[in-house]
């Protein structure tokens, strides 16, 4: 880091420059710097809403584009999303209060057998970011768990991660499950994780594999747009 | 779906009896030395994929499939000694496209505990090493991991584990030494269980007496 960086006041930047200074941040997972950022675009009087796309979201899209393109890794959009998580803390009860716009609900967990949850975690924040409510079931669920968590909240959509080629498999029990009791039409179910692809996504009958959190979010928009469309 | 074990790959039009290729990941490399000089399969000749390449499990049927036509002709079989390593079947069925066999199983933990053991065990909240991974910690789970940079990290990445499982393939002091301190650093409680070979013996085997039948 140059010493011009380190001198870097953030208060005394212009909007325009701060924002991308939040980019740039995001990349770098400057945490602190990003809350910092958050709290000065309030106290200007910036939407809660504004602040999360524009800088938060904005950030992690090109986060997003070179951890597609092999630039970055996944500590580094680890480091990224920790950040990202901070400024998501001080947004989040503004949003509600706000009555931020709401694109859907979704129903998010790990599968049965498995522990892993950096993908979901991910899919989730940039979820929430992008405007949906989710409601995350953590790790290991069985299919009872995603069924109640769906009727319950009265979800959209259900996503479910694997990251073992030895617990995918568990993601068709759901759907079966779905089917046979009548209800797999009600929601849009989204797959993702580290062994999957497409052709497992279609072959246990989910709507669509999401290969990271950037598609999953615009494949989940894209869905629910449809949806609104048939309605 | 498993092609017949006596169908040629790729047709083998020219091939030389007797020589079987073993195209192993690398991490599997002084394993399969131990068993072919152990067996006497003279007739086995290895050649290994970097190991490395499980940072990106999607690249490995490719990298197969391009040494297996690159070498069409040049022997009487060929044997892939990769499980399904994180493909999510694709591997499978790209040796079901070009008619080689291989391992059975997840991945190498299960098949050093052996295949129908690991799946009884059901351990979720562990994380395994084996011999090459003891040996390689660093190369291949630390640094990939960025926790050298970055060890704030590992609480994220760890987290949900509760001990390290060392399936060790051969009784080796240093490696136990050097197993315990992984999982010091990455705050797992430590368990060692000896394997040995596992499934990986029974796996080349039949590629031996196959060989030597044609």
């Amino acid at each position: 880091m140059s010493d011009e960086e380190d001198d870097l006041i953030l208060s005394e930047l212009s909007d325009d420059e701060l924002v991308l200074q939040m980019h740039d941040d995001l990349y770098d997972g400057m945490a602190e710097e990003i809350t910092e950022a958050v709290n000065i675009l309030l106290a200007r009087k910036w939407l809660p809403y504004d602040v999360l796309t524009k800088a938060l979201v904005e950030g992690m899209r090109i986060v997003g584009i070179d951890f597609r393109d092999g630039i970055l890794f996944v500590p580094e959009v680890l480091l990224a999303a920790g950040a990202m998580k901070g400024g998501m803390k001080i947004l989040k009860p503004l949003l509600i209060e706000s009555g931020a716009p709401q694109l859907g609900k979704m129903v998010i967990g790990t599968v049965k057998g498995d522990i892993h949850d950096i993908g979901k975690n991910l899919v989730a924040m940039m979820m929430e970011g992008a405007g949906f409510e989710v409601v995350d079931l953590g790790i290991n669920n069985p299919v009872e768990d995603y069924l109640a968590a769906l009727k319950a909240e009265k979800a959209d959509i259900l996503g479910m991660s694997a990251l073992l080629t030895t617990t995918m498999t568990y993601m068709k029990i759901v759907i079966d499950t779905m089917v046979a009791e009548g209800i797999r039409d009600d929601y849009i179910v989204l797959v993702g994780g580290a062994p999957l692809n497409e052709e497992f996504g279609k072959a246990i009958g989910a709507d669509a594999y999401c290969r990271d959190a950037a598609v999953a979010v615009e494949t989940a928009k894209e869905y629910m747009d449809r949806k609104h469309n048939q309605l | 779906m498993t092609p017949d074990p006596h169908t040629p790959f790729l047709g083998a039009p020219k091939a030389k009896p007797g020589r079987v290729l073993i195209l192993a990941c690398g991490a599997l490399a002084r394993e399969i030395i131990v068993l072919k000089d152990m067996n006497g399969w003279d007739h086995f000749v290895l050649q290994c994929l970097p190991a490395d390449l499980h940072l990106r499990p999607e690249k490995i049927p490719d990298a197969v499939e391009a040494v297996v036509r690159k070498s069409a002709g040049k022997f009487s079989d060929i044997f892939v000694a990769y499980a399904d390593c994180g493909t999510g079947g694709l591997l499978q069925k790209r040796c079901d496209e070009l008619g080689v066999q291989m391992i059975a199983g997840p991945h190498c933990y299960s098949f050093f505990d052996g295949n129908e053991t690991f799946e009884e065990r059901g351990e979720v909240t562990s994380f395994f090493l084996t011999d090459f991974l003891a040996r390689q910690f660093d190369a291949f789970v630390w640094k990939p991991m960025g926790l050298d940079r970055h060890p704030e990290l590992r609480d994220l990445y760890f987290g949900n584990y509760e001990k390290l499982v060392y399936l060790a393939q051969t009784n080796d002091p240093d490696l136990d030494k050097r197993s315990e301190a992984a999982a010091e650093k990455l705050g797992l409680a430590y368990e060692r269980r000896f394997t040995g070979y596992g499934d990986l013996a029974s796996a080349l085997a039949p590629q031996a007496k196959d060989s030597q039948r044609g």
